[in-house]
This record gives C-alpha cells, sequence and structure tokens, in this order.
C-alpha cells in the first residue's frame, strides 16, 4: 500500500512474485497472434469494398431472410431455456428426487457433444419418421427441415447457459427470506413473485443473453436440421460458408462484419448484467 | 441447498412449518419435477440415446466396419494430432494467462480478460473465416505463401490453427478466477523462504489448481475432438487428408450412410459422457480440497 501511495504513476502494483514480464508478455504476444490479428484481418478485408457494395451485400434479400430466420429463432430458444431452465435450475437446487445427480451432470451435455452429433441426433429424431417427429406430423408440426427445428437445434445448445447462470443463485439465496415473506402472510405464489424472481433475475437475464449470443453463430447443430432451403431456412453461418464457396470473399467477409458486431455488443451487454449480478449478489 | 439443510436440522420444533412456509406441496413439487425431466428427455436424453440406438441399427458388424474403414481411421489420426497440438499450446497460454492476471495487479486487466473470451463470442464459421482471409489463396499473406509453396488453408496448419483458435479460453477461463481466489499469500511466502520462481510455481501454484487445471484441459480438449463449423471453412473436405472425425460424420450423412455416420459420431458421444463424468469427478474433486483447506 505504502509502495503505491509512493510511486502514484505506477501501471503495476510492486510485487515479490517473478514472472510478469514473461508471463504478461507471452499472454499479450500469443493472444495476438491467434486472435486479435485474425479478427482484425475481417475488418481489413471489409474496407476493400466500398460502402454501397458492402450495403447491397448485406441488405440481399437472401441474406435478409437468414438475419431474421437466425435472430428470430435464436430468440425464440433462448426465451424457451429461460423458461425451462429455470425451472430445470429449480427443481435441482429446490428439490431431491431419484438420479437427481446424474441429472444435474447430463445438462451439460451440450457443451460436451460435439455439434455436429447432436445436429445429426436432433435431425433423425425430430425427421416425420423419427422418434419424436412420427408424432408430431399428424398433428401437422413439421419440424426437422422448418425455422421449427432451427429452433429446435439452437435450444439444446443454449440450455446450459442458463441453468449454470441461475443454479448458482438460487443455491446462495437464504431461504430465511422466503421464511420472513410467509411469516408476514404472503403465500407462495406471492413469495415467489416478490422476492425470489427479483433477486434471481439478473442471473437470469445473464442465461438468456448468454443463450441467445451463443445461438446466434450456432452452424454444426443446426445445418443438418434445417434444410437449408433459400429465403426459408438458411442461417447467417450458412450464408458467409456459402459465400466462401464461390470465393465470394468480399461477400463473406461483409456478412461476418455484421455478425461480428452484432456479437460484440451483445458480449458488452453480457458484461455489464454479469457485473450487475455480482454486484446485487455483494449488496445482500 | 446444503446449507438450508443444516439450517432444518438446527431447528428442530420449526422443521414442519419450514417447508409449509418456503416449500411447495408435494403435487407441485412432482409436477415441477416431471416437466423439468420431460423437457431434458425431449432436448437431451432422446438425442442421446437416439446415436447410440441408430450406431447399431444394422449390427455389430456395420457398427465395426464403420470404424476401421480407412478414411474413418485417417480422420480419427488427423483429429487426435490436432487435439494434441491445440491443447497443450493452449494449455501453456492458460498457465500464462492466469499466473500474470491473477498474481499481480496492473492496468488494463479487465480489458485482457474479456479480449481472452473474445473466441467464445465470434461463430466458429467465423473463426474459421479469419484464417481464410490471412492465408487463403486472396488472402493476405495468400500470394507470399504460395510464392513459398506453403499451404496452411485446406491443408493441417489450416485446421490446428482453427482448432486453436475455439478453444483458446477453457484453460484460461477456468484457472483465472481459481487462482484469483487463491490470492498471493502462498507464492510470496515461498518465494520470501529462498525458493525461485519456477520451484514456487511448480511446488506451490500447481498443486493448489491442479484440478480446475485438469477440468480445463478436459473442456478444451472436448471442444477440440469436436470442432465442427471452424474447422469446416478451412479443411476443404479433403477425404483421408483433411477430414477430421466431425467433418466425417457428414459426409457419411450426406451420402445417407446413416448408419457409419451415427457410428462414428457415437465415438465423439461416449468422449462426451467420459468428459462429463471426468467434470463431475474434478468438481468432487475439489470440493473435497476445499473442505480439507478450510476445517
Amino acid at each position: 500500500m505504502t509502495l503505491v501511495l509512493k510511486k502514484p504513476f505506477t501501471l503495476k502494483k510492486h510485487s515479490i512474485l517473478p514472472g510478469f514480464g514473461l508471463s504478461l508478455g507471452y499472454t499479450i504476444l500469443y493472444l495476438s497472434l491467434i486472435v486479435l490479428v485474425p479478427l482484425s484481418a475481417t475488418f481489413f478485408k471489409t474496407a476493400a469494398l466500398s460502402w454501397p457494395e458492402f450495403w447491397t451485400t448485406v441488405t440481399e434479400p437472401r441474406v435478409v431472410a437468414s438475419y431474421r430466420l437466425t435472430f428470430g429463432a435464436s430468440l425464440v430458444a433462448a426465451l424457451i431455456n429461460a423458461v425451462f431452465g429455470f425451472l430445470v435450475a429449480w427443481v435441482l437446487v429446490r428439490y431431491d428426487f431419484p438420479g437427481k445427480r446424474l441429472v444435474d451432470a447430463m445438462v451439460d451435455l451440450p457443451f460436451a457433444l460435439p455439434t455436429a452429433v447432436a445436429g445429426i441426433a436432433l435431425t433423425s429424431i425430430y425427421a416425420s419418421n423419427g422418434y419424436i417427429g412420427q408424432y408430431l406430423e399428424p398433428l401437422g408440426i413439421k419440424v426437422a427441415f422448418t425455422p421449427i427445428g432451427v429452433a429446435v437445434a439452437l435450444t439444446f445448445i443454449g440450455l446450459p447457459f442458463v441453468v449454470r447462470t441461475v443454479q448458482p443463485v438460487l443455491q446462495d439465496m437464504d431461504t430465511e427470506v422466503e421464511e420472513a415473506a410467509a411469516s408476514l402472510g404472503a403465500n407462495r405464489l406471492q413469495t415467489f413473485i416478490r422476492v425470489i424472481f427479483p433477486s434471481i433475475f439478473p442471473a437470469l437475464l445473464t442465461g438468456f443473453t448468454l443463450a441467445f449470443a451463443r445461438a446466434l453463430g450456432e452452424y454444426g447443430s443446426v445445418v443438418f436440421i434445417a434444410g437449408n432451403l433459400p429465403l426459408k431456412t438458411e442461417i447467417v453461418p450458412l450464408i458467409i460458408i456459402t459465400k466462401l464457396e464461390q470465393y465470394n470473399y468480399a461477400g463473406a467477409t461483409a456478412i461476418a462484419v455484421v455478425m461480428l458486431v452484432a456479437s460484440f455488443a451483445l458480449l458488452l451487454v453480457i458484461n455489464l448484467l454479469q457485473w450487475w449480478t455480482r454486484n446485487r449478489q455483494l449488496a445482500r | 441447498m446444503e446449507g438450508s439443510s443444516l439450517v432444518a436440522a438446527r431447528i428442530p420444533t420449526g422443521g414442519k412449518a419450514k417447508v409449509k412456509s418456503t416449500g411447495e406441496s408435494p403435487l407441485v413439487r412432482w409436477t415441477l419435477i416431471t416437466i423439468a425431466l420431460l423437457f431434458l428427455s425431449l432436448f437431451l436424453f432422446v438425442p442421446l440415446l437416439a446415436v447410440f440406438v441408430q450406431a447399431f441399427d444394422k449390427g455389430v458388424d456395420v457398427y465395426l466396419a464403420a470404424l476401421v474403414e480407412q478414411d474413418a481411421l485417417s480422420a480419427i489420426g488427423l483429429t487426435l494430432l490436432t487435439a494434441a497440438i491445440a491443447v497443450p499450446l493452449n494449455l501453456v497460454f492458460g498457465l500464462a494467462a492466469a499466473w500474470s492476471i491473477s498474481k499481480f495487479d496492473f492496468v488494463g486487466k479487465s480489458v485482457l480478460i474479456t479480449l481472452i473470451d473474445l473466441p467464445f463470442a465470434v461463430s466458429p464459421v467465423i473463426s474459421g473465416l479469419i484464417y481464410v482471409l490471412l492465408f487463403g489463396a486472396q488472402g493476405v499473406f495468400g500470394p507470399w505463401l504460395i510464392e513459398r509453396n506453403v499451404q496452411i488453408i485446406f491443408a493441417v496448419p489450416g485446421i490446428v490453427l482453427a482448432t486453436i483458435f475455439v478453444t483458446f479460453p477453457f484453460v484460461a477461463r477456468e484457472l483465472i478466477p481459481l487462482m484469483q481466489d487463491q490470492g498471493t499469500e502462498e507464492e510470496e511466502t515461498a518465494i520470501s523462504l529462498g525458493a525461485s520462481g519456477w520451484q514456487t510455481f511448480w511446488r506451490v501454484t500447481l498443486p493448489n489448481v491442479k484440478w480446475g487445471l485438469l477440468y480445463g484441459v478436459i473442456l478444451c480438449n472436448a471442444r477440440a475432438m469436436g470442432e465442427f463449423g471452424a474447422v469446416s471453412v478451412v479443411s476443404g473436405h479433403i477425404r483421408g487428408l483433411t477430414n477430421t472425425v466431425p467433418l466425417h460424420i457428414e459426409i457419411l450423412y450426406n451420402e445417407y450412410n446413416f448408419a457409419a455416420a451415427f457410428a462414428v459420431a457415437s465415438i465423439l458421444a461416449m468422449l462426451a459422457l467420459v468428459t462429463l463424468a471426468a467434470k463431475t469427478f474434478v468438481e468432487w474433486k475439489s470440493e473435497e480440497q476445499m473442505r480439507d483447506e478450510q476445517p
């Protein structure tokens, strides 16, 4: 502390531990080589396009249809995950049932299962002759090769994000507050709406945004179930790949930049949300 | 959860009233459990089961034949090679990043943490695209590489680079919070007792974070072996040469060779299950370690 007072303009606090220069130097070098320089190449390459060219590329009808599908299906999937992910977290934290530890471990399956495997598995069960698809078909619900299928795959991908952000907050919550609410005459539903939900809300919103952000860029699990019909079931990452396969590098890059800007904006929102959640938890 | 049951145990007379005031009736409870399990079945359990059922759909012979076929074997070889390069590199980076961030105070630390997380925010397809833009024939270094007859895109180096990118944050983001929690006191004691920097790192820091480190490596490895989108962009899909296991699955599936596709997919599904088991084990171990440290 005294050292800091003596040298107020230092960029780094004094420490007797060695290796700061080496470890930070290596970190920054590796980060730049693998992440920062390649990523900036995208923006560099887009600069080769004139503004009207860029605008025409990113507003083609087929591309606009893919934005609509990607953002729409991601939003639907994130909403489904917010509702059911919250329920799963609640059940895992508050109740006991046989096989609970196994179920808890399995929630991370979408993190561990390669997306291509998830993609072909979901397609096979939701196709019109699949395990689940065959019961939906007579009801007039087609899942595979429709936007619903895209939302199903994105729900799979986003599931752990909501559960894993809500679960620790629920676990840390003190039941005393609930007891107080009950002893003051609130019924269980009132306690839930007025006491439990508000303290979970920041975490739920963070989980929702994380799931949404992940869904926006997802490719592997979606391409199989989507059917990839132009204007109908093409997602944005697929459009980028299609343009690349046609050696239209500038076009692919322009659309990638649109997606990157959306992703970075979401990253900023997520950081703000996490900061909010932490502050709420510290305040309690 | 464990905390609340302790509280309940400590108040013997209020036990029943407590259940009433902060719990739900059995009917509500079991309805909620059923809905949650039904949802998880539809989205997790049935798809996982489907992989194994379809893999053995045409019998064990077809299953085994799909795994020992030449293209499958070379895909497995390439996937193992890719993981064997990407995981150690990201492991060393994770340790360096966690050491600098958790043991020292410096300006711009939170920016650095955000930048390390960046690859998670980028679509896998874009992760592949950026290397095409750098090293592809029309890329920034394209002409220079062609002159020297070096191929990165549509070849193994591109696959390795894209895999390193998508698995970049795993070890670092597992270690940073863990090492921040542990503070610097133990290391400072070791140094002032005359240990060298490396001795301190090997004997003090590493044993303290071994379980978190192992978990980060397991996750990093799972993603490295299963990555599809990024690798798909840079691979060029040359059979026997630049096909990883996930890309091989895609080809088989698109050829309507479903039994073989699911057979190969079942190896990756097993890898996922091993990853989840290892995760549970590591969590259990680190809880144990924490209990031992705080009696």
